[in-house]
């Protein structure tokens, strides 16, 4: 073979390796078939049609009902002009930082960091209990959450017989309150699991170390601790702001998003105007404002993963 | 950790049984209330604690039909989301494809988005395909809405068993299915439990779309059947209310405690990036 020509002996392997990447190709597109059709006719069409839709009349009943035609920004004018999006965009955040950022992110770290080194047993139950919460269905939550807070719930009937207090209609005074607690009794475990697991990655040496040196507490928590796993609370708040976007059924069973429009979030105004009022096409404009919401939370979500495919 | 003083121990025993307790009280007003005949809203302790509120519940047959389907639907989905994403999972995992990154990227982007939000176009689909009310159609779209996790976590599965055990079966003869039948399978077992069990609670505890997508009251899941207990006359049965939620609760925990040796893997996001 000619030394200066080494293209010819490297042609042929080559030609057999694109011959088996074909049949591979070939072979993975039958594989992934089901899943495309799946998610393109249940996943991208209706992403699809949201956005299309929140530019149509599109409704229930009436005269709209049978001529669907577009109407522009329509509905995107009657969105921003109504005072609802407004309390409901502003419900949203409240209910998501609250409930998810900060509540269930605290007490997840908290509870995670506090299990730590304790006595095993003590650990299983405690975190049993917690986990409880969170399998538990979101109806079934919500209904253990109007029992204990009801006028004749179990609350009330604690601070009776402690206090001798009057009782209060604490889902009518405090519904946000209400929402969010109930919401981070149900969400907790799934930070305090996602902590867990990063804290036992820590070496112990390291934390080990800082107190040889003569660190406080306080010091190797703020300083060594919680730097280590930093990337871990950003991809939990991110998660868990993700997955508190959508709730729905607990603030549906417990409140029904009132009363008044107080604790009416954007799936529930989205469910109100939609399903209640009849008005798809206003609905899915709703929808689309949380579409995009969540969508923009989704690609921060990836930034932060820094994925690697 | 054994530097904290004893009172700082006792202190975060104390923090950690309160938090426990006040997680566990509203929990424990469904246990207590389901064997009382006399619950309230309130907790308090049975005096004459029956069986009474299950037994009710168990010979109602529309309650008994609405966890039957609901097992059904969950049952179905969490099989068909295992099996899809495993077809898909394969070639994700082991083939260099040129748009591999593009589209687990897009799946990713997927598993994120809230659910909630599709709900109004794809009732209107149902409506114009004359769908509405059909389980089979709201399962496989409930399918479909597990699909982007469930591939994405069983690619993440199937990256962990090396490739060389399957080429070494190939060396010995085996088929590219029989390699996966043979080697990968078993050795994923953990990762697809962990994937069905997941798909299968969360299906369980799905109120939305069945509310939405299922009209008439006799194919609605028992997720959607506890809610219509509540709001009669403002009249509740708190007691039974109370069992069927206990009732209905049992299958996600007893999964729960099978899983539960698997799921911590799950948890870990160092592993589920890469």
């Amino acid at each position: 073979m000619d030394a200066t020509n080494p293209v010819p002996p490297s042609k042929h392997p080559k030609a057999k390796v694109n011959a088996q990447d074909r049949t591979k190709r070939r072979m993975s597109v039958w594989l992934m078939m089901p899943s495309f059709i799946l998610l393109l006719i249940f996943f991208i069409t209706p992403m699809a049609l949201t956005v299309l839709f929140s530019f149509t009349n599109l409704s229930l009943t009436g005269a709209s009902a049978s001529a669907l035609h577009f109407i522009g920004f329509q509905n995107f004018v009657t969105m921003f002009k109504d005072p609802q999006l407004a309390r409901s965009i502003w419900n949203t955040i409240i209910f998501v930082v609250l409930s998810a950022v900060i509540g269930q992110c605290f007490f997840g770290f908290l509870i995670a960091f506090m299990m730590r080194g304790k006595n095993t047993a003590f650990r299983r139950i405690v975190g049993l209990i917690i986990i409880a919460a969170w399998v538990t269905p979101e109806v079934v939550v919500g209904f253990c959450w109007v029992s204990f807070l009801g006028d004749n719930g179990t609350l009330n009937m604690i601070a009776h017989t402690l206090l001798g207090a009057k009782p209060v209609a604490w889902l009518y005074t405090f519904p946000m309150t209400a929402v969010v607690i109930a919401n981070i009794w149900r969400g907790t475990a799934f930070s305090m699991m996602v902590f867990q697991t990063a804290l036992d990655d820590i070496p112990q040496e390291v934390e080990e170390a800082a107190y040889m040196d003569g660190a406080t507490r306080w010091q190797v928590v703020t300083h060594i601790t919680i730097p280590m796993v930093r990337g871990t609370i950003a991809t939990n708040m991110m998660l868990v702001t993700l997955q508190t976007l959508g709730v729905f059924t607990l603030i549906y069973t417990m409140t029904g998003g009132g009363p008044g429009n107080s604790t009416s979030t954007l799936p529930v105004f989205m469910y109100k105007q939609a399903f209640v009022s009849y008005q798809l096409g206003y609905g899915t404009a709703i929808s689309l404002v949380l579409l995009a919401i969540g969508a923009i939370a989704s690609i921060l979500y990836m930034r932060i993963l820094k994925v690697k495919l | 950790m054994m530097r904290e003083n004893k009172a700082m121990r006792l202190l975060q025993y104390i923090i950690l049984t309160i938090i426990a307790l006040l997680f566990l009280l509203p929990l424990v007003w469904m246990l207590f209330s389901s064997v009382d005949p006399h619950a309230i809203q309130a907790i308090q302790l049975p005096k004459q604690p029956t069986l009474k509120n299950f037994s009710a519940i168990l010979t109602d047959p529309t309650l008994m039909k609405s966890f039957g389907i609901g097992l059904l639907v969950s049952g179905f989905q969490s099989v068909f989301v295992v099996i899809v994403s495993v077809l898909a999972a394969y070639p994700l995992s082991r083939y260099p494809l040129p748009w591999k990154k593009p589209f687990l990227l897009s799946i990713l982007f997927l598993t994120s988005l809230p659910m909630t939000a599709v709900i109004v176009p794809v009732y209107q689909m149902f409506l114009y395909m004359k769908l509405q009310n059909s389980l089979i159609a709201t399962t496989i779209f409930m399918i479909s809405t597990s699909l982007p996790y469930g591939i994405w976590m069983m690619k993440n599965f199937m990256d962990s068993v090396p490739g060389e055990l399957e080429e070494a079966a190939w060396i010995d003869g085996a088929s590219v299915w029989g390699g996966v039948r043979k080697v990968v399978m078993p050795l994923m077992l953990p990762g697809i439990f962990t994937i069905g069990i997941f798909t299968f609670t969360g299906s369980w505890g799905n109120f939305f779309v069945p509310f939405i997508l299922i009209t008439s009251p006799e194919k609605l899941p028992a997720s959607v059947t506890i809610f219509q207990f509540f709001g009669n006359n403002g009249l509740v049965d708190y007691g039974q209310l109370a069992a069927f939620s206990v009732l209905y609760t049992l299958p996600v925990v007893v999964l729960y405690t099978f899983a539960q040796r698997y799921m911590s893997k799950g948890f870990s996001f160092g592993g589920a990036t890469k």
